[in-house]
């Protein structure tokens, strides 16, 4: 006999409107006449998008676990959905642009055709908007937000699916530097399935050891196992290492720079702003839920790895030339410090654990600095498309003032520099990792931070203090999409870093776990 | 006193900062689009904050209202909020500042109107404003750092506003230097305050200042002091003050005499509780009150730039004032209400001293002047009714408040009570003898102009504010002091007035003062007005002459005491630095940099490496775990 398990649609709306509209939009790709369908595909993605986000909000202050136990309703569950929607939506916002791009559009037009070939080359210039990035985005944001809400292991490698198949697939769209594009997709398509098979082989090694892929009947095995098992041990750093790998945290992360510089710049925000906190939130909900009882055989684990992740991450960035490889190593490092945050088991009102809000601050804080930085750099463009090189942006302060400007307030805020959103963020995890005695950490985090600071404070410079370049790039002039990004960033770095009380309070109202 | 919430049109009482502020951020981010409205707008918010800071005053009542803002952060041990502080103290900066300044705003309408960057000088200016309402409306030492470090910075930029004479860029690089090694002791003061006590607000400081030892009492006052005398241009950091002048006029009048450089008094009266808990600290500030007092007056009587005489003037004046709150609860009253009426008579004066300026093309050597009575009536009369103010004429606002002062220095009752009421007095004479010298070179005599120059009245845009600034300058001192005497509006922050027992009758002092006054005007008639003025400074005079004309030597005192030793220390400090400290970085950067170039050959581009680094990767966390858990 099979039992319907129980559904609560209101916990589910969320899913149903962005995946929904994913499926919508594949409709309309199928039936809507071509010069109609951008902006038809905006829409339906937008209000997806902002419909789950909406959804989501309602959900606030919920406890509950349901469909049959495969998805928790909780603080970190809608506080991290809502902070993909959002995100999500003004990436999609991003890839709306029409007016920076001479050719309307930072996609290929047609992807299946090669590279270099007679047809690319007249593609290359005909102002055809390829409209299919928006459905497959749809569902990559469906799938993140499912990521951080799964309470069993197999729907998280569902979702870790659904959210990585189209990004592999848009990583190798853009319209420029085409090869460059698609060896990205391919390397991250190659090295995604290899980590997909490490979280799957420690999830049957989990399964093995416990009998179940429930996260709370883990945490009761794991529990009991107290000296733990050789299979649920193993299990547990497969699995880790699966997820570690979609955060881009070293020695995971090798795939980040190559990826970040060919993927087109949207997505390239998209994947540095959502994945991060996609990832971040499984993590979380593994450790916390899954391995909660048994925290101190993780513990030295994220501990050394986010040594590694915060020192390869800052020393690496020292020598980039390459501002998105640069801030692939930047988001290397990042990831390093939202694991110090990961760390900071208690503290928290109401036995939450501080490191939970903290991270959940730093990740929202971070993901809309990053969407920022990456969109500025659409701005600054050459003829070959945009100038992403270090040299291209010597004297940019005095060309265009106000786009250094907002670049560099940018750049202090991933520096961490106070009254920044950076600045509350790491104060957040490492206070959090301090009250859980882990100082050597932190002080091992402020010295990257130091080395770190060097390389952001470098663009800083080299837009005021040097001569600009004969040859410089332009500064385009972004259409609403892009100033709507902007403006949000920019005031959501200035408001978080001035008075964010409110959604620190938030973040610790919203930081216990259920199930 | 207790603190109450905010109510009424207090609780947005904020707006009075926001209001400048948004004007200074509007003028400097629109850029040229705002260049034919900039100064309505700048004038406009000034003006506004004005009906709102009078608005507020009215309601106010001698209560002590705080304005929650936000809290920045708040976590276990350190809680950092920001408030607004609304008493009787603060309302009276308030009206001073928000009243003066929209005079001064509409005079610079006509004083800079053919200058191509006025809108930028009226953005400066509502951001000095904005920022000097902050340093008076905060709750806490912190607010008063930042709008502190605010006015430095909005005076540095207009002292250069010109920035293209070298010595403007030279005078503004000497304030923001000076006002530095002020502002180190405020700084120091405010970490002291914290690391005793745990708090920065005034209620927790002053609630607890009694629970400090002794000495740390008085090194939290002498570093306020010395903040104070930073701002205040008072000695040993005064000579900044007099060079400021390259500014331009409304600058002069509105920061470098009526408000900013008032900042250090208010400090002090503020900081009261502190000082009457430590008797050394304040009777260092009453030295330092009567040393500038002196030096001020003497280094006026010898200028020839009608400016600096003006800001001579106001070093001696402010000296007064720190002379008042020196003395204690005795003189806070006297020394606040010389502060007001000096921010009306000064900032005429300097307006005047502007209006004469703008006749005369931009001159400003006395000795080019004179004979401009006749041709500039409206300025002559405002001129010279701040100029009696100043030197204390009966019944005018100076005589009021600076008799005040005199009195309750005689009130100390003790040998130091007379000999700082003497110096006092003398000062007055020397006062009435450099602003009649002043006045006789302007406006008397037979004409000494540069060929070509036709001097005219300046427009109605200008000599309106200067009239009102001229009534204020007749009317404010019997205002205060008898018809509603400051005494009971502040009665709430220092207590109720006493009943003071004179030492010396005030009719004796207020006769003795008058008396030295009319002695001073009559030697200024005697050694100026009587002669014919010199086209070019005679050389062979007197060796007091010399020391005056070089403002007693402080500017090689300070040259020789810190500017050579700090050349040598910095010369000396680049050396270690070049060879030792730039050496362990260069050799720390190069290491970091050949690291991050070797071990960024692991980046090879090959799916084939990354994988392997991955499996490695993997290995090893999956050995560690296992090593942590069964080993």
């Amino acid at each position: 006999m099979i039992e319907a398990p129980d559904l609560s649609l209101g916990a589910l709306a969320p899913f149903l409107l962005v995946f929904g509209a994913a499926c919508v939009g594949v409709l309309v790709e199928a039936f809507a006449p071509r010069e109609r369908r951008h902006p038809v595909q905006v829409a339906v993605a937008l209000t997806g998008t902002l419909g789950g986000l909406l959804t989501t909000l309602l959900l606030a202050g919920e406890r509950q676990v349901t469909a049959g136990g495969a998805l928790a309703v909780d603080g970190p569950a809608v506080f991290l959905q809502a902070t993909i929607a959002g995100l999500g939506a003004l990436s999609l916002l991003m890839f709306a642009e029409r007016s920076l791009d001479p050719a309307r559009s930072a996609f290929v037009a047609a992807a299946a055709v090669p590279a270099g070939s007679p047809r690319d080359r007249e593609l290359m210039t005909a102002t055809r908007v390829q409209t299919e990035v928006y459905p497959l985005t749809t569902f990559a944001i469906g799938g993140m937000m499912l990521f951080v809400a799964s309470n069993d292991l197999l729907i998280m490698f569902i979702a870790l699916e659904v959210l990585s198949l189209p990004l592999y697939l848009i990583c190798g769209l853009a319209r420029r530097r085409r090869l460059l594009s698609q060896e990205a997709a391919v390397k991250y398509f190659l090295l995604g399935a290899f980590a997909s098979a490490f979280f799957l082989y420690g999830l049957a090694l989990v399964y093995g050891a416990t009998g179940s892929i429930r996260l709370s009947v883990i945490r009761e095995s794991a529990a009991a196992q107290a000296g733990g098992g050789v299979l649920l041990v193993l299990g547990l750093a497969l699995l880790v290492v699966g997820l570690m790998f979609k955060a881009s945290v070293a020695p995971f992360h090798a795939w980040t720079p190559d990826v970040y510089q060919g993927a087109p710049t949207p997505v390239t925000a998209f994947m540095a702003a959502c994945t991060k906190v996609a990832a971040f939130g499984a993590i979380l909900r593994l450790l916390y839920v899954g391995f909660g009882t048994s925290e101190w055989t993780w513990r030295p684990l994220v501990y050394g790895i986010a040594i590694v992740s915060m020192v390869v991450g800052a020393v690496l960035g020292l020598t980039q030339t390459d501002l998105k490889r640069m801030l692939a190593y930047s988001s290397i490092a990042h990831a390093g410090f939202l694991l110090t945050g990961v760390l900071g088991y208690g503290g928290g009102a109401d036995g939450t654990a501080l490191g939970v809000s903290g991270t959940m601050f730093y990740l929202l804080a971070y993901g809309l600095t990053t969407l920022g930085v990456f969109a500025v750099l659409t701005l600054v463009r050459d003829g070959d498309g945009e100038a992403t090189h270090l040299s291209k942006w010597a004297g940019l302060g005095r060309r265009s003032p106000l786009t250094a400007a907002v670049m560099a307030l940018f750049l202090l805020a991933l520096a961490g520099i106070p009254l920044t959103s950076g600045f509350t963020g790491k104060f957040a995890v490492f206070r959090a990792a301090i009250d859980d005695g882990a100082w050597p950490l932190v002080v091992v985090a402020l010295l990257a931070s130091a080395v770190a600071a060097f390389f952001y404070l470098r663009v800083i410079v080299l837009m005021y203090f040097s001569e600009p370049a004969a040859d410089g790039p332009t500064v385009g002039v972004p259409g609403l999409p892009t100033t709507l990004v902007l403006a949000v960033t920019v005031t959501a770095t200035v408001v978080l870093g001035v008075i964010p009380g409110a959604v620190l309070d938030l973040a610790e109202q919203a930081a216990g776990f259920v199930g | 006193m207790e603190t109450a919430p905010a109510d009424g049109l207090i609780a947005a009482s904020w707006l009075l900062i926001a209001l400048p502020l948004a004007g200074a951020a509007v003028l400097l981010l629109g850029g040229r689009r705002t260049d034919r409205w900039g100064h309505l707008l700048g004038t406009g918010t000034v003006v506004a904050a004005f009906v709102l800071g009078l608005l507020c005053t009215l309601q106010l009542d001698g209560r002590r209202l705080d304005v929650a803002l936000f809290t920045f952060m708040s976590t276990g041990s350190l809680d950092v909020r920001a408030g607004l502080l609304f008493d009787p103290l603060s309302a009276l900066f308030v009206l001073l500042i928000t009243g003066v300044g929209s005079l001064i705003h509409v005079y610079s309408i006509g004083y800079m109107e053919h200058d191509p960057r006025r809108r930028r000088f009226f953005a400066y200016l509502n951001l000095f404003v904005a920022a000097m309402l902050l340093l008076v409306l905060g709750d806490n030492f912190v607010a008063l750092y930042v709008g502190w470090e605010g006015v430095g910075l909005a005076s540095y930029l207009l002292i250069a506003f010109w920035h293209e004479r070298p010595s403007a860029a030279t005078a503004a690089k000497k304030a923001f230097i000076m006002n530095r090694v002020g502002d180190v002791g405020l700084a120091l003061a405010i970490f002291l305050m914290f690391a005793q006590l745990g708090t920065v607000s005034y209620d927790g400081v002053f609630g607890s200042i009694g629970l400090l030892a002794g000495g740390t009492v008085t090194a939290i006052g002498l570093l306020l002091l010395l903040g104070a005398c930073g701002k205040s241009g008072q000695f040993p950091l005064q000579a900044w003050l007099p060079d400021a002048m390259e500014g331009p006029t409304p600058v002069s009048a509105l920061i470098h005499a009526a408000t900013m450089v008032t900042a250090g008094v208010y400090l002090i009266a503020r900081c009261a509780p502190i000082y009457d808990a430590t008797p050394t600290a304040r009777t260092v500030v009453l030295a330092v009150g009567a040393v500038t007092l002196m030096i001020g007056a003497i280094a006026g009587c010898a200028q020839d730039d009608i400016k600096k005489v003006l800001a001579y003037s106001t070093v001696s004046q402010i000296g007064y004032m720190f002379l008042a709150v020196g003395l204690g609860p005795i003189g806070y009253v006297a020394g606040l209400a010389h502060l007001l009426t000096h921010g009306f008579f000064k900032a005429g004066l300097f307006l005047g001293a502007g209006s004469v300026m703008h006749a005369m093309g931009d001159q400003v050597d006395m000795r080019r002047f004179g004979g401009l009575a006749p041709h500039m009536k409206v300025t002559f009369v405002t001129f010279g009714l701040g100029y009696l103010a100043l030197i204390g004429f009966p019944f005018l606002s100076g005589f009021y408040t600076k008799d005040a002062i005199i009195e309750a220095a005689f009130d100390r009752g003790d040998g130091w009570g007379y000999l700082l009421g003497g110096l006092a007095i003398l000062a007055a004479g020397l006062t009435a003898f450099y602003m009649t010298r002043l006045m006789l070179m302007t406006f008397f005599g037979r004409p000494r102009w540069e060929p070509g120059v036709h001097p005219h009245e300046s427009p109605a845009v200008m000599t309106a504010p200067m009239v009102l600034l001229a009534v204020g300058s007749v009317a404010a001192g019997f205002l205060l002091v008898v018809a509603f005497p400051l005494e009971e509006w502040l009665a709430p922050v220092f207590g109720e007035p006493e009943a003071a027992e004179h030492v010396v009758a005030p009719i004796v002092v207020s006769v003795l003062v008058t008396l030295v006054m009319l002695a001073g005007v009559v030697t200024a008639w005697l050694f100026v007005g009587r002669r014919e003025v010199p086209v070019t400074p005679p050389v062979r005079v007197s060796p007091v002459t010399r020391a005056a004309r070089r403002a007693l030597y402080a500017d090689a005192v300070n040259e020789s005491l810190f500017m050579r030793p700090g050349q040598w220390l910095t010369r000396a400090l680049v050396f270690v630095d070049n060879r030792g400290v730039d050496g362990a970085v260069n050799g720390l950067a190069a290491t970091l940099g050949g690291s991050s170039s070797r071990l960024g050959r692991t980046q090879t581009g090959f799916v084939r490496s990354y994988a392997l680094s991955m499996l490695g990767g993997a290995v090893v966390v999956a050995g560690a775990l296992l090593a942590v858990t069964t080993g």
